[in-house]
């Protein structure tokens, strides 16, 4: 009478046998794209927000200054800019400047890509010194590093 | 001679895959190169004085001040959802409004902060008067504003150029961006 006869029982089990794989596989992703960090950031980074955002074309060329308050009491309370792993004052961006283009070669020296990783609270002030530094070190590719806000409001 | 194959227990191998993939995960810092590009101006000649004449009308002025509050063209300005249209409209002028810009080539879009000024008031305002221009040229090359940034970071292909200059095209990004004034630091 039933036309519909009752399947045969099925066995609920995932395979885990490709589990190995699939975790090494994941293993592997993170392992070559995790980057060390070779000096911490001393300085507050809480990045801004805006929606307009461009991807930077080559990573290679980018030098990245970090602009906010020290994280500890200890180096005051000033906004201070950070490069590599040391703060530095605005007369030392030409020379920062320069040996970061040393680093690169000869063709690419005037594609770098100054990323400036300003906290949210940093003065402009600030941020306008550093940026007559880099015009007259002849750095003016300047990219304000910002997080992505799209879908969280429209403008 | 039979020789027994010596194996190794390899049931624990899962874990210590997902221990090794649980450090990397936590590790990992996706590194967020994503940002507001502009280009900054070639440094001041000490021998050559700058001072160029521009007319009022083709200059949009906006002004922010060490209490991140707003001056558009003058008048003070508390939401800014309507500024992004303000700026496509004065850039698009083309002479039709006797009172506003010119042609796009002469449109510039001054924008002056004070030391005071905070960095994310400063970002936000840059992101509005970009998004101007992003739409702008989006609308030109017939994509979405997104697309054209996206292409806009891939010039190496020959397909995403031609969708970024044709969009550019006629409208260059005059945004000028004036030495921060000095009353609050």
């Amino acid at each position: 009478m039933s036309k519909f006869k009752k399947k045969a029982e099925v066995k609920q089990e995932i395979p885990t046998s490709s589990m190995p794989d699939v975790v090494f596989m994941l293993l592997f992703f993170f392992m070559v794209t995790t980057e060390m960090r070779k000096s911490s950031i001393e300085v507050k980074q809480q990045i801004p927000k805006a929606a307009q955002l461009r991807k930077l074309e080559r990573k290679t060329l980018v030098a990245n200054l970090y602009i906010g308050q020290p994280t500890e009491a200890k180096f005051g309370t000033e906004e201070k800019i950070q490069a590599n792993d040391a703060f530095i004052s605005t007369e030392d961006i030409i020379r920062w400047v320069n040996e970061e283009k040393s680093k690169l070669a000869e063709a690419e020296r005037e594609q770098l890509t100054i990323a400036i990783k300003g906290d949210k609270d940093a003065k402009r002030g600030i941020i306008a010194d550093v940026e007559t530094e880099l015009r007259k070190g002849n750095a003016r590719k300047v990219l304000y590093t910002a997080a992505d806000n799209a879908g969280a409001k429209k403008n | 001679m039979a020789r027994s194959t010596p194996e190794i227990p390899n049931a624990s191998m899962a874990d210590i895959a997902f221990l090794l993939l649980t450090f990397f995960l936590v590790t990992t810092t996706i590194n967020n190169d994503k940002g507001l590009s502009i280009g900054l101006p070639p440094p001041p000649d000490p021998n050559k004085n700058e001072e160029v004449k521009m007319q009022e009308k083709n200059i949009f002025k906006i002004q922010v001040n060490s209490s991140d509050a707003l001056l558009v063209e003058g008048e003070p300005m508390e939401d800014v959802s309507g500024l992004k249209e303000m700026i496509i409209k004065f850039v698009k002028n083309k002479g039709v409004d006797p009172a506003s810009s010119e042609s796009p080539e002469k449109a510039i879009v001054s924008f002056k902060t004070d030391r005071g000024t905070s960095h994310k008031r400063f970002v936000e305002i840059l992101d509005i008067i970009q998004g101007a221009y992003y739409d702008i040229y989006a609308e030109q090359a017939g994509v979405t504003n997104k697309e054209f940034r996206e292409a806009a970071s891939q010039l190496a292909d020959p397909e995403k150029k031609a969708i970024y200059e044709r969009g550019k095209k006629d409208y260059p990004m005059n945004i000028s961006i004036a030495e921060p004034t000095k009353v609050g630091n």
